[in-house]
């Protein structure tokens, strides 16, 4: 789950790691206000989406007088801003956050995040700051320090002064440093954070240091714990399909073909999205709707998929294991009655009684219901079918 | 032969009495799965499907000897039902669960390590020796026996390629679902090393997805300690950067973990990867043609 940035600082602040002042806000009217009330001559106003790379699609400016701040915010709040992360359709701003300006002496990278190779938390600086990490990474990637940290001991304190030495800090600025890394582990570990970014991380003339930019997402399987970063979901900034299809406990993720898919399981359906790419067709789709897939499941699945306009024919693809083919194929049926599919449906049942369930999809007689006989053949069909051969 | 498991594992079920053990436990018993007992906190002493229930992992394997756990417990319990079977001797634990925090797992992992155990999942089907033992919750009747390896960290995908296998005339020695999350119990690597050492193992069908290193990692390991033939698939060819595809581990990162950097790195190490799932079955055909 990710959260805005102003929501990202707000946790930082409880955590006592270090902010400029600032202000998320909704309508234009209250931009002024809130700039008067942070201070200061020159203020950042900034667009409020989960996508990176803001600044670059102007979603974040700069204003030395209130009359700027005001400008600013009603040229941003309401616009569609499309970054390198949105896709080309952009993501709406429903909000802006005003932060006071800040006098800034370096910009340094500070994050952590799970390094999978080792199986541990890593925290990774560098003096590469306001930089997109990832370039970084691929082309300087000495730049990045790292230090992995074993959450049985946590942080320690040799660990921060490598990374601070590193990175060229003085005596005091190590001290301060060392505050601010502890407590950025302290609240990744505490809130089972999966990524924490400081980009830029400003240490300022009088060598202090402040998070400019923050970024939390956090493990969805731990948020049973977290009834208060659940309170900061943002249902606005999520793809409704996926939205919805999360409510029924199903998995899907909207792509850019025509091809939808329905598959149980989530290894068959990448496969199965891959299959028809080899067939030389396009996904519209990634749905898993579970291992089991019922006839409840399968409806909503349809449902789900038939939201994109985009879809022309629909792959199902069902290795029926414990639950039984012939089960299934009545869930598809039953499925169709109650979500009216125009568009072709390719069915591949494969597993127990697949043979019965080709025998009950045959008999219904129904139109566009055309069965397929394995996996190949039934991606053959279904790109065919969406291109309307 | 085959790897972890065999006919003379001695079972028990974590999470025995909830809707999910009950009804996978009966289907084990009934492929003939030694299952010595249960555990269910609070019903220690009751009797389900004609075993024993008892209220801590330590008190069943006191009393049955078991050496091998299936684990059905809700996530939050996840990490801890782990670290109890592991600290009671349990050899071998299979977690079913799937969505346990990564803090947790990642506890949870340096401890069974420390004891001594092996854990296989979490988030995956389990493993199957065919016509010895099932522990897990995959279709028993599509698992023949013969001598490839599977080894997958899908479920249906696992079924799928199975099936392929044993329609192409081929049996299994040992399948070996390793699962989905971000931190796993059992790597590619660890159970290559197995099958490496087992004699009835003749080659291995390895499926991989998007995100993580793990497939990178066992190409390495395959080129230079794996004697075998080894055919892979990697799902997610198609999936785009940044979105999770269903598993809590199969996302790409940046520009880390593709289907294809996986694949280039197989092909490098001498591994057949089929480009197509369909084609799974036929590629390990042709191969154990030419033995």
């Amino acid at each position: 789950m990710k959260i805005h940035e102003y929501q990202a600082k707000e946790l930082f602040a409880m955590y006592d790691i270090p902010i400029p002042k600032g202000k998320m806000i909704h309508n234009p009217e209250d931009a002024m206000e809130a700039a008067r009330e942070i201070g200061g001559g020159v203020w950042a106003v900034k667009a409020q989406i989960h996508a990176g790379g803001r600044g670059k699609g102007g979603g974040v400016k700069l204003a030395r007088s209130l009359t700027e701040v005001s400008d600013h915010a009603k040229s941003i709040l309401g616009m569609n801003l499309v970054t390198a992360q949105t896709g080309h359709e952009g993501q709406f701003v429903r909000k802006v956050y005003i932060e006071g300006g800040v006098d800034i002496a370096k910009e340094f990278y500070l994050g952590m995040v799970l390094d999978r190779a080792s199986e541990l938390p890593v925290m990774m600086v560098s003096t590469e700051g306001g930089m997109e990490i990832e370039k970084v990474a691929e082309e300087t990637p000495g730049k990045i320090i790292k230090v992995y940290i074993d959450p049985l001991y946590g942080l320690q304190a040799f660990q921060i002064m490598e990374m601070g030495f590193k990175i060229g800090l003085h005596k005091n600025q190590l001290k301060e440093f060392y505050f601010f890394a502890k407590k950025l582990y302290e609240l990744y570990i505490d809130l089972d954070a999966s990524i924490v970014e400081i980009n830029p991380l400003v240490l300022t003339n009088d060598d202090k240091f402040l998070a400019l930019d923050a970024k939390i997402a956090f493990d969805d399987n731990a948020l049973y714990r977290h009834d208060d970063i659940v309170g900061m979901r943002d249902f606005s900034e999520e793809e409704p399909a996926e939205m919805e299809a999360g409510k029924y406990g199903l998995n899907y993720v909207k792509l850019d073909g025509n091809v939808g898919c329905m598959v149980n399981g989530a290894g068959l359906a990448m496969s199965t999205m891959d299959i028809i790419k080899h067939e030389g067709g396009n996904p519209a789709n990634f749905l898993d709707v579970g291992g089991g897939a019922s006839a409840s499941t399968v409806a909503k699945g349809f449902e789900i998929i038939l939201k994109d306009q985009n879809v022309k024919a629909i792959f199902v693809n069902i290795f029926g294991g414990i639950v039984r083919c012939d089960r299934i194929a009545n869930g598809i049926l039953e499925a169709i009655k109650l979500t009216k599919v125009t568009v072709p449906i390719i069915v591949r049942l494969d597993g127990t009684n697949s043979e019965e369930a080709s025998e009950i999809l045959r008999n219904a007689n129904i139109e566009n219901i055309i069965p397929a006989k394995d996996l190949a053949d039934g991606a053959k069909l279904a790109v065919k079918a969406a291109e309307g051969k | 032969m085959s790897i972890f498991v065999n006919k003379d594992s001695k079972v028990i079920i974590q999470g025995f009495t909830g809707k999910e053990g009950t009804f996978h436990a009966q289907q084990c018993i009934e492929y003939g799965t030694n299952v010595v007992g249960g555990i269910t906190p609070g019903k220690g002493g009751q009797n389900h499907l004609d075993k024993d229930v008892y209220n801590t992992v330590k008190e069943a394997v006191e009393q049955t000897g078991a050496d091998v756990s299936l684990i059905f417990v809700p996530p939050a319990y996840g990490a801890d039902a782990i670290m109890e079977a592991a600290a009671a001797g349990i050899k071998i634990i299979v977690c079913i669960t799937e969505g346990i925090p990564v803090k947790d797992i990642m506890i949870a992992k340096k401890f069974v390590i420390k004891n001594g155990s092996i854990l296989i999942g979490p988030n995956c089907p389990g493993i199957i020796t065919p016509e010895e033992t099932k522990i897990g919750i995959m279709p028993g009747f599509i698992f023949k026996k013969g001598s490839i390896g599977l080894i997958s960290k899908s479920g249906t995908l696992t079924y799928e390629a199975a099936n392929q296998i044993v329609k192409a005339g081929l049996g299994i020695s040992t399948a070996i679902g390793i699962g989905g999350d971000p931190i796993i119990g059992t790597s590619f690597i660890d159970a290559l090393e197995q099958f490496e050492k087992d004699d009835e193992t003749k080659a291995v069908v390895m499926i991989g997805e998007i995100g993580g290193d793990l497939e990178i990692q066992a190409a390495k390991y395959i080129k230079e300690h794996f004697s075998k033939p080894v055919v892979a698939f990697i799902a997610g060819q198609t999936a785009p950067k940044g979105k999770r595809m269903g598993h809590a581990g199969a996302i790409i990162a940046g520009s880390k973990g593709t289907a294809s950097e996986k694949m280039d790195a197989l092909k490098a190490a001498g591994v057949s990867v089929a480009d197509s799932p369909a084609v799974i079955g036929e590629t390990i055909k042709n191969i154990m043609d030419k033995l």
